[in-house]
């Protein structure tokens, strides 16, 4: 029986040069070129939840998170002295708002918010997300309040608002009827009215969240540890003394 | 019957002898590996993520290679004369067209177990059974379609576009009215018209939107009637399109 394929032999030896350089040039060529990042100003504007709906063809749930994953990626360079500072935060609100209506159920746009992009130093921007949080919240008080209670201690200690944390303290009032809220979140006005500093607050916030069964998911509880311990490392005594020198 | 029967079993062995067991084994390979990858980059939701990804990618990779598997066996078919040699021994042409079907709808619904299995590690049993129960009757519809597309289209490169443009347009139709009847559309004639046109071709589609749905897996699975529901319209929709295929072939010169 004969075989299948002649030997390599029988390849003429300009065919085997031409492949092997054809190969060597493109793998040179992509490592010449520096690693793909995306930069803020890639981020292009949102398009209509309805327009996204119909990309993910019949898909909303895989569409939405791939999409916050996407969206994850632009300006947060590990060269990037501070992430996501640089991002036009009318365009990503309009992508956080385009993929939460895309699937409404999603805990990930809104925990993004709270917990990543309403913490950059940008007084305005990170206004402009917890707004973005208080709105959508109104919308399913039930599963959107951790974001909220976040935000309310954003809007205390890192803006110094106390008015604004107030209002949104205020309406976690909502909720206190429901069975899986924490006494903690319905009475927010007590930890912004309480002469309390930020990293009590959190470590409250993040103990009564694992207590209750809040976070069930190992990777949300590692980033939010490792949020902590930053914010531990930031508000350290040494640190706060050498501020104060 | 019997007949029908004896080509259905055929249909199957010519699928577990091809390549396809291994492009299957492939695509379960590069899902699970890529729902592994989201979730080391997920910050939250990390299950729910693997679950939606690997679900969307194995719905798709079975509805793909069931179609061309479909498609390149009847062309083969075609090309070689086997049908008209087949059809000189007493075997109707209905008959071989059902068992060609039954063949591969069985080669579908083995599909979709293998595609639902592995989503056990991330989803709730009854919402697994319910996706499953829904993919094989979605892959049953394919199996229909491209049957359909390949006996009738002489190029295969024809019939399996015209498979996934039906299947592509079935599954965004519902969200195409959405965007059609919306807030923004216009009061004019033009677009009282493109809504109609719209709506006149929905009539026309499978409701592959509300099948196979990720929702079931992450949230919580179907009511019986709800699964039901959806299950008698993929049904329907395979039993016309195996109608137009038997027709079709009832009236062509061989």
């Amino acid at each position: 029986m004969r075989e299948r394929e002649r030997p390599i032999g029988a390849v003429p030896a300009w065919i085997v040069l031409l492949l092997g350089a054809a190969l060597a040039a493109q793998i040179a060529l992509q490592a010449a070129g520096a690693p793909r990042r995306t930069a803020a100003a890639d981020l292009p504007p949102a398009p209509s939840a309805a327009a996204l709906r119909a990309a993910s063809l019949g898909e909303p749930e895989a569409a939405a998170r791939l999409a916050m994953l996407w969206l994850q990626a632009f300006d947060a360079s590990a060269t990037n002295e501070v992430p996501y500072r640089n991002l036009d935060y009318g365009r990503l609100i309009g992508w956080l708002g385009a993929i939460l209506a895309t699937d409404p159920r999603s805990g990930y746009p809104l925990f993004a918010a709270a917990r990543v992009y309403a913490e950059i130093p940008d007084p305005a921007k990170a206004r402009a997300v917890m707004e973005f949080i208080y709105t959508e919240y109104s919308k399913d008080p039930r599963n959107r309040w951790p974001a909220l209670a976040h935000a309310a201690l954003l809007a205390k200690h890192r803006l110094g608002d106390p008015a604004l944390a107030l209002r949104y303290a205020r309406a976690l009032r909502a909720v206190a009827e429901e069975p899986n809220v924490p006494l903690w979140a319905t009475q927010m006005e007590i930890f912004i009215l309480e002469d309390m500093n930020e990293l009590e607050a959190a470590r409250i916030m993040l103990g009564g969240l694992l207590a209750t069964g809040r976070i069930a998911d190992p990777g949300e509880r590692r980033f939010l540890q490792w949020r902590l311990e930053q914010l531990e490392k930031r508000l350290s005594p040494s640190d706060r003394l050498n501020k104060n020198r | 019957m019997r007949r029908a029967l004896v080509v259905a079993r055929l249909t199957l062995l010519e699928a577990r002898r091809s390549g396809l067991p291994w492009l299957v084994v492939a695509a379960l390979g590069a899902a699970l590996a890529l729902a592994a990858f989201v979730a080391q980059v997920a910050l939250t939701e990390g299950q729910a993520t693997q679950a939606a990804v690997a679900a969307a990618l194995l719905r798709a990779a079975a509805v793909f290679l069931l179609a061309a598997h479909t498609v390149a066996s009847v062309a083969r078919e075609a090309n070689d004369k086997v049908l008209d040699f087949v059809l000189a021994f007493p075997l109707s042409r209905p008959a071989w067209y059902l068992g060609r079907l039954a063949g591969f709808a069985a080669v579908g619904m083995l599909l979709a177990c293998a595609c639902a299995v592995p989503l056990l590690a991330w989803s709730s049993p009854q919402g697994v059974l319910a996706w499953g129960v829904s993919l094989a009757f979605e892959c049953t519809l394919i199996a229909s379609a491209a049957l359909f597309f390949a006996a009738a289209l002489a190029h295969p490169a024809a019939a399996v576009s015209a498979t996934a443009g039906l299947y592509l347009l079935a599954r965004s139709i519902g969200a195409i009215q959405a965007i059609a009847a919306g807030p923004h559309a216009e009061a004019t004639l033009a677009a009282g018209i493109a809504q109609l046109a719209v709506d006149g071709i929905a009539l026309f589609l499978p409701p592959l939107d509300s099948a196979t749905r990720t929702a079931w897996l992450l949230y919580e699975a179907p009511t019986a009637f709800e699964l039901l529901a959806v299950l008698v319209a993929l049904a329907v929709y395979a039993l016309l399109l195996a109608a137009a295929g038997l027709f079709d072939l009832s009236r062509r010169n061989l």
